[in-house]
């Protein structure tokens, strides 16, 4: 029988979501809960002066009103410090200062959730209004350069050799500036959190997060209560993208009010109000600086990020990590700049830093292989990095030149014209481009347990979350594949404190954590039930050796003679046990230390821009990605599209539109912030080399929940460049900027 | 939200009644854009009149023409048979608009009511609208205004109707048929809808308590030489930033007349009188549409955001009319 991992398997519980009896956070049956909604600042900087809440107080159902004045002090969110990877500075009504528009000031909890708006409604918050600051042009001098950035806390700065001279020596040099707007994670289930509390001292929380466990420990730092104290349950997640990984303050405030009221109180952050309070990706502004010999080597590539950051917390964009290692260029600096701003905290999104930056990178890429007249995948190859050089390690695996030459060959890129608006068919100007994918592999900790139930089913565990990209159906496979059993025979359960602790679904680290966790495990189980079998008198596999038994479908035999066996259910049966376990922790080992671990692709677009309108269509757009070991070709492709349409989003749509008067996202919902539709997407493919990579987890897995974002913008640009003859820098390239 | 009072009504007569009895009474068709701003705290009525069940769903031949209740959805008029061979252009308008979802649900005469997309207008916790706060303001102007108005705008409002349906019926020369407590009467499209001046907060020239029974289309032999651009930024549920609806009656190379209106640029769905005037009677040409346009959007305003509207609008108004008279028309 072959192995379940890597098929195309439907998922396990998309019967259960498309049929609407997969059960969210906030649909979570739960008796007598009152329904919160929180009031927002209308302003970016300033003081409460007053509140009125008399109105809301006598609105018919309402239960209660939490602000600044009547909240709970709570010593965890005394003196926060810049947050932890999954912790954030957050607001609960402790004092009357304004940070950012749209920052809770005020929560009104009713019997339904009609009487809380309408309590909400009537709530009157008056302001000292303070001078706001949220531009990032025009502020740059006040920038200042944090030591740390990202999740890997890398240096934010970077030089190797001498740019000065590196461009010095170019026969070919440019400078450009590129431009990223806010954007918005915009999963479709809003935030959402039920509190209850059990008992004094305990406390549930039904939460859409994408990590249970971080989750538990922040709300138990804030409470000061130990983290076992509080129970995190989040069995379904409508995606995160980054934005359910931090604890954010409706969490928090949530938790406060059934506490207040001694209720189990449910809140959901409306969808306005998620342009704030939940993060966000800053705007940046990159500068690029290439210089290259004719042949098209780079002797010399700088990447500066200048980003914005709130004024109570930090988070680096971090735009300039990739061109630190993409290619060869001897002479290399980078760096990352923030300017604090009164804005909500800027936070993981969407392949946070990688998604902007190889956008700006490989735009700036394109630019200088037309300056050299050069194929933009020769000019690439030219500068292909055999070993990290940045790190100074080798990769722990490298197909990008797979990538490149696959691609290629599947899209048909020997059928562009190099000159732009050379392929124009009518009133459609005709364009390809591609560029270069890169994200980081990493892991965290993960545990997980296994048993093996008498009737021959297994039990497979693991707290961790599935935030929509397939958790629960890779996993299962996982567990299925050690002990040859169908699908159906394994139950997998997540989502819950309760269960062996994992870490965050974030960073494209599940599957390789947890899913090693799950492996390891499931081994143990397996080596456990071996050493049962052959140290048990009465099995029939009784003195065998070890390494020859096998388990499959239920039963363990010889495999020099099959018919020497049982089912393993009557092994379990004379050990008079109910069940037979094995747990296992999944750590990163030395392979950190010993190896620079990268997931690459390459994207293809052909794009469509009306000769007279501007408008731009992607009519098609392919990606080939090496990334290890693929656990289902089915959820990794979706996993893949998802990224790539979310950088067709990045490219032409996507913008949170702060009038900067007033310090606000005026485009706050889903009909003004565009994020793609089905008829925004041409015929769109991903598919992956054969690689495997034996060093950077148990499994061989490189993760795929962020690559396919990453570079999938910079095609599309350099396909409108292609087609229309235009660079277009700051995003997003929309019908106005090409009509000028 | 605010409690209110509901009644469903089993005639047009008794939902006039109902809507008199209170005094912020609204009726709801569909709700698809009622509900929302309800729900945004835009809309706070004490009392809705539900007229969804009445019978006003017809949609058939009427005095050469053709007559659409006003409950029918825009999904039945954008797929019935009179309305596909006679007037593809709204058809094609109807189904530019929305989802499938909405249209399925929306009513023709609550397409015509769609308030603005203006973000300052669609949250009331912006202090400056004139429209949804008369005197205290435009946000729009000093702010974020890039899909607002440039033609008929005032220095009180810059706000787009957002309806593809209306523009449609701005070309085709509608009229709307009301009933209300002084009974009934009708009125041209171009009469319904008003500009800004100085009292945006008006959408329209309904009388109060007025409810739309009905949309009329006259006859017109050529109107299956048709055409609605819509030019927007995403190509599903997004406003038009520039929309044209044009119908165009040609003998051979010469425009005897045609019909055009423009959506996403005006406070109502703007007729090109202007550029119909300068075509009539001309031999349809690049030169001569493009000078039409020109003549259409002499006295347009562009405002921080929204100038590329101007050239957009010029550019779709060509485009539009060159398209149709490539048609071939049965």
């Amino acid at each position: 029988m072959p192995g379940v991992i890597g098929q195309p398997l439907d998922r396990i519980d998309g019967t259960l979501k498309v049929t609407g009896r997969a059960v969210y956070a906030y649909e979570q049956q739960v008796e007598n809960a009152a329904y919160g909604v929180l009031v927002t600042s209308t302003i970016p900087k300033g003081r409460i002066t007053a509140i009125d809440t008399s109105a809301a107080e006598k609105s018919s159902g309402v239960v209660m009103v939490m602000t600044h004045l009547n909240a709970p002090k709570l010593a965890g969110l005394k003196e926060q410090k810049p947050s932890p990877v999954t912790g954030r500075v957050i607001q609960a009504f402790q004092d009357d200062l304004v940070r950012y528009a749209n920052q809770p000031v005020a929560l009104v909890v009713a019997e339904t959730l009609e009487q809380a708006l309408e309590g909400a409604h009537l709530v009157g918050v008056k302001y000292a209004v303070e001078r706001h600051a949220v531009d990032l042009d025009g502020r740059i001098s006040q920038a200042y350069e944090p030591p740390k950035a990202g999740g890997q806390q890398e240096p934010s700065a970077s030089n190797r050799g001498d740019m000065k001279s590196g461009l010095a020596e170019a026969d070919q040099r440019m400078r450009e500036v590129y431009r990223t707007p806010f954007e918005f994670h915009n999963p479709m289930e809003q935030h959402a959190t039920i509190a209850v509390w059990d008992k004094p001292d305990h406390l549930t929380l039904y939460d859409s997060t994408q990590g249970v466990f971080s989750d538990r420990e922040r709300v138990g730092h804030v409470f000061s209560m130990p983290s076992e104290s509080i129970h995190v349950i989040s069995p379904f997640i409508g995606g995160g993208f980054g934005s359910k990984g931090p604890v954010w303050s409706h969490v928090v405030i949530a938790a406060m009010a059934a506490k207040q009221l001694s209720r189990p109180v449910r809140l959901e952050v409306r969808r306005p109000q998620m342009f704030g309070p939940v993060g966000m990706r800053s705007q940046t502004r990159q500068e690029l600086a290439i210089g290259a010999k004719t042949d098209g080597s780079i002797t010399a590539l700088s990447h500066d990020t200048v980003c914005q950051t709130s004024s109570f917390d930090e988070f680096v964009e971090t735009a300039s990590l990739s061109a630190r290692r993409l290619y060869t260029a001897p002479n290399n600096s980078t760096s990352h700049l923030l300017i604090k701003s009164d804005i909500g905290q800027p936070s993981y999104t969407r392949a946070p830093g990688e998604a902007p930056g190889t956008y700006a990178l490989e735009a700036a890429m394109d630019e200088m292989a037309y300056q050299l007249k050069m194929d933009p995948i020769e000019f690439r190859l030219k500068n292909y990095t055999d070993s990290d050089p940045n790190e100074k390690k080798p990769w722990s695996s490298k197909s990008l030149r797979e990538c490149y030459r696959q691609g290629a060959e599947r899209f048909g890129w020997s059928n562009r014209t190099a000159e732009p608006r050379s392929m124009r068919k009518g009133n459609v100007l005709v364009g390809y481009g591609m560029a270069t994918s890169i994200y980081p592999t990493r892991r965290s900790p993960a545990n997980a347990s296994a048993r093996l139930n008498g009737d021959g089913t297994l039990s497979v565990d693991a707290g961790t979350q599935d935030i929509g990209t397939g958790t629960y159906t890779v996993m299962t496979q996982v567990a299925a594949d050690t002990f040859g059993l169908p699908m159906t025979s394994v139950k997998f359960r997540l989502g819950d404190t309760d269960l062996p602790k994992t870490p965050v679904s974030g960073g494209s680290q599940a599957a390789a954590s947890t899913g090693s966790a799950v492996y390891l495990a499931t081994q143990a189980l397996r080596e456990k039930l071996i050493q049962m079998a052959i140290s048990d008198a009465q099995s029939p596999l009784s003195g065998v050796s070890a390494q020859d038994v096998e388990i499959q479908n239920g039963r363990i035999f010889a495999r020099s003679n099959p018919s020497k066996g049982e089912a393993l259910g009557q092994l379990l049966a004379r050990s008079g046990q109910p069940f037979a376990e094995g747990k296992a922790e999944a750590k990163p080992g030395s392979e950190k230390e010993r190896y620079s671990m990268y997931a690459f692709g390459a994207q293809f677009s052909e794009v469509h821009v009306d000769a007279d309108l501007g408008q731009i269509r992607v009519a098609r757009h392919l990606g080939c990605f090496a990334a290890g070991r693929i656990l289902n070709a089915k959820t990794a492709r979706s996993q893949l599209l998802g990224g790539m349409i979310w950088g067709v989003g990045m490219a032409l749509l996507e913008e949170g539109v702060m009038d900067r008067r007033l310090g606000r996202y005026v485009n706050n919902n889903l009909a003004e912030y565009h994020v793609p539709v089905n008829a925004d997407i041409g015929v769109i493919d991903a598919f992956w080399v054969d690689e495997k990579d034996e060093h950077v987890n148990p499994l061989g897995v490189k993760g795929v929940g962020e690559i396919g974002i990453t570079g999938a913008t910079a095609a599309i640009v350099n396909a409108i460049h292609h087609a229309t003859g235009k660079r277009v820098r700051d995003l997003p390239v929309t019908l106005d900027k090409l009509l000028v | 939200m605010k409690s209110f009072t509901y009644i469903r009504a089993a005639t047009s007569d008794q939902a006039v009644q109902s809507y008199a009895q209170a005094p912020d009474s609204r009726f709801i068709g569909g709700g698809t854009n009622l509900l929302d701003l309800m729900k945004m705290g835009v809309e706070r009525p004490s009392h809705l009149v539900d007229v969804h069940r009445l019978p006003l769903t017809q949609i058939e031949e009427h005095e050469g023409g053709v007559r659409i209740g006003a409950l029918a959805s825009n999904t039945e008029a954008a797929n019935h048979r009179l309305i596909r061979e006679r007037y593809p252009v709204l058809s094609q308008a109807i189904l530019a608009g929305a989802t499938q979802q909405l249209r399925n649900k929306a009513t023709c005469g609550g397409n015509l009511l769609q308030r603005t997309r203006c973000y300052y207008f669609y949250d009331p916790t912006y202090a400056e609208c004139n429209k949804r706060n008369p005197g205290s303001g435009c946000a729009a102007i000093p702010g974020y205004n890039r899909i607002h108005a440039i033609l008929g705008t005032s220095s009180s409002c810059i706000a787009t109707h957002p309806s593809d349906m209306a523009v449609a019926l701005m070309a085709i020369g509608a009229t709307v048929q009301v009933v209300g407590p002084q009974g009934a009467r009708s009125v041209a499209l171009d009469e319904f809808y008003r500009l800004p001046g100085d009292t945006p907060q008006i959408d329209t020239n309904l009388h109060s308590g007025e409810l739309i029974t009905a949309i009329d289309l006259p006859a017109i032999p050529y109107g299956r030489r048709s055409v609605y651009l819509k030019v927007r930024d995403r190509n599903s549920y997004a406003f038009a930033l520039v929309s044209v609806a044009a119908i165009l009656d040609m003998e051979g190379g010469t425009i005897r007349q045609s019909h055009i209106a423009l959506g996403g640029v005006a406070h109502k769905p703007w007729r090109a009188a202007l550029a119909e005037k300068h075509l009539k009677g001309k031999t349809l040409d690049a030169d001569t549409l493009r000078a039409a346009a020109e003549a259409e959007l002499k006295d347009a305003t562009g405002y921080t955001d929204n100038a590329f509207k101007i050239e957009l609008a010029k550019r779709s108004i060509v485009r539009a009319m060159t398209t149709a008279a490539q048609m071939e028309v049965a």
